[in-house]
């Protein structure tokens, strides 16, 4: 099945993306393509050989298994919310630090660290 | 299954009512129905067993299982009696904290975030404990992010990048599970799992579900996210998460690697065993190390949480009944004590508007009602006789030595010394210090946030000489999962 190695490279892709990225945004992106490479794996599982969609009809008897996909709309929801909280903690980020760069961000805090701060400043 | 529902009901409604004020008083309401219906199942499954329940009628393996058992009816009273604690204390820290606009917002979201752990707890299926676990999460990442500082940001981005991973991995264990069993019941997987154990499929669905399972732990390599996360938090979001979520992820990691494995696929087949109990050590002594040479206390307190759950991890791989009822122990002591601490910082930050080591310079004199709840938490962290930290500590030493690993006795004993470096600098310069010469003249917290603090505090001392219900109860959770899969 190709699926499995579409999906085991979307990940591998993914994580790499995540990781290597400084950018905050491009890190969310990274998360999304991270979640949307489990949802394929998933619907593959549900696939079964020479089944039609989970439709009931006269004269097929072989169906794919649809629990998958329902589990897999459940992922999707939760995926979104992830990537809008994701993004608006980004959009947070760049109106607190004007940047949205993580070692720029990890250099303002290390300066913050130094001058003695210790979190209980106000934000403006 | 109010337990859950209430705070899930609330947490909407609170936003819709959008009142700083009634949201707090909604949301108080809501908790304090959780409690009372966490203590009516706790007192049924005490003498009836565990409960089952299936969701709109739908019979197991088919419908969604929710399942009870002492272990689960311990973990929904710790999280719901904290939460009880915390909403209490909530209303001035959060007028101190959060701008007016946005307090129902954070009602809300603590409202969801209570109502994901709780799920978690009460699920008997593993897809909707995923689920729970991200609605939990997702809460927690807005509630950080409304932290003062905006360090706050960042480390709420921060958790969010790892703990999506984390919910990831869990996720594809779940499927690999599926995959061979097609099932998603805990009870269904537990007995259906032993005839394809020994496939490549389970082994790696395995190892996701330990990594992942152990990203939202904070288990050792694993728990860069969590200090920044405890330390620009709002108080009551350190106080809250800091007691009751690694907690429930320790749950989750027993239930799945003790309740679905089994012991002797977790512990023996696999190398789970010397994984946990090897990363638990490392965790207790480098977290503790660095807790020891940190001078903002919350940030102190955060590194001395990793060590915590690091016993903890350190109790489940020892596997026998002694250091397990360890972890379970933990789970509920732990939670007393880091609870009573957050928010003694929190009372704290409420006053001094500080927790920086220096800013806390006779302290014992100006709030000495404050000051005395942390010198009592921090002893039980410690692990002093007579409070809880030492009746965990103690199983947790005793299941070492069944195990013939003195080596680790030696080690929790060294773990506690460490702790007591950190905990008497702290003690220290709050009880023997001179407040500075221009300090502002400060009184003790508002009743209202002081309470709280008290009653965990005693409940510290409480449980540390009667050991008998929370003692008994783990120890019975802990035969039950340990028995089932022999």
């Amino acid at each position: 099945m190709y699926d499995y190695l579409v999906s085991v490279f979307l990940m591998m892709g993914a994580l790499y993306v995540v990781i290597a990225h400084g950018n905050l945004v491009k890190k969310v992106i990274g998360l999304g393509m991270f979640s949307t490479a489990v949802f394929i794996l998933y619907i593959t599982i549900g696939k079964v050989e020479g089944g039609t969609a989970p439709i009931l009809e006269e004269g097929v008897t072989v169906y794919s298994n649809p629990l998958p996909h329902v589990l897999i709309l459940t992922a999707i929801v939760v995926g979104v919310a992830t990537t809008a909280v994701g993004l608006s903690l980004a959009v947070r980020i760049k109106a607190a630090y004007g940047t949205v760069e993580e070692d720029e961000i990890t250099e303002m805090n290390l300066q913050a660290e130094e001058a003695g701060q210790d979190g209980t400043e106000d934000e403006s | 299954m109010l337990v859950v529902l209430a705070p899930l009901v609330a947490a909407p409604a609170i936003v819709l009512i959008g009142r700083a004020r009634a949201a707090w008083h909604l949301a108080l309401a809501a908790v304090v129905a959780s409690f009372a219906a966490a203590c009516a199942i706790a007192w049924k499954v005490s003498r009836e067993g565990a409960i089952d329940y299936a969701l709109g009628g739908w019979e197991a393996p088919w419908g969604i299982a929710y399942h009870v058992d002492f272990l689960g009816a311990l973990v929904l009273l710790t999280v719901t009696g904290i939460a009880v604690a915390v909403v209490t204390y909530a209303r001035p820290s959060v007028e101190r904290e959060i701008p007016e606009s946005r307090r129902y917002y954070f009602y809300g979201c603590l409202m969801l975030c209570l109502a994901g752990l709780l799920g978690m707890t009460i699920t008997g299926d593993v897809f909707n404990l995923f689920v729970f676990l991200e609605i939990s999460s997702l809460s927690s990442y807005a509630l950080i992010g409304m932290g003062r500082d905006r360090r706050a940001l960042n480390a709420a981005f921060q958790y969010l990048v790892m703990g999506t991973i984390g919910a990831s991995f869990i996720l594809i264990g779940i499927g690999f599970m599926y995959m061979m069993t097609g099932t998603l019941n805990m009870a269904d997987l537990a007995v259906r799992l032993p005839e394809v154990a020994d496939t490549r499929t389970i082994r790696a669905g395995f190892a996701f579900l330990t990594v992942g399972i152990g990203l939202k732990v904070a288990l050792f390599p694993l728990h860069l996210w969590l200090p920044n996360v405890y330390a620009y938090a709002p108080s009551v979001v350190s106080a809250f998460l800091g007691a009751t979520a690694t907690k429930v992820a320790v749950y989750a990691l027993l239930r799945i690697m003790l309740g679905i494995f089994g012991v002797e696929f977790s512990l023996g087949e696999m190398p789970l065993h010397a994984l946990l109990v090897g990363l638990g050590s490392l965790g207790v002594v480098s977290a503790s190390l660095v807790a020891v040479f940190e001078r903002n206390v919350k940030r102190m307190l955060a590194y001395s949480s990793v060590a915590q759950v690091g016993y903890m991890v350190l109790g489940i791989g020892l596997a026998n009944t002694d250091g397990v009822t360890a972890s379970i122990l933990h789970i509920f002591n732990h939670a007393l004590m880091k609870g009573a601490l957050f928010l003694a910082l929190g009372a704290v930050m409420y006053r001094i508007g500080s927790v920086h080591i220096r800013d806390l310079a006779g302290l014992g004199r100006r709030m000495p009602l404050t000051a005395a709840a942390i010198l009592v938490a921090g002893l039980s962290l410690i692990g002093v006789p007579g409070t809880v930290g030492f009746v965990s500590k103690w199983y947790l030493v005793l299941g070492a030595l069944e195990s013939g690993l003195w080596p680790l006795a030696a080690l929790v004993l060294f773990g506690s010394i460490l702790a007591l470096i950190y905990i008497w600098r702290l003690v220290e310069v709050v009880w023997f210090e001179r407040p500075a010469a221009d300090a502002p003249a400060i009184d003790e917290a508002p009743l209202q946030m002081l309470a709280p603090i008290l009653v965990l505090a005693f409940a510290n001392l409480y449980f540390g000489i009667n050991t008998d219900l929370t003692a008994g109860l783990a120890q019975r959770a802990a035969e039950a999962l340990l028995e089932v899969n022999r």
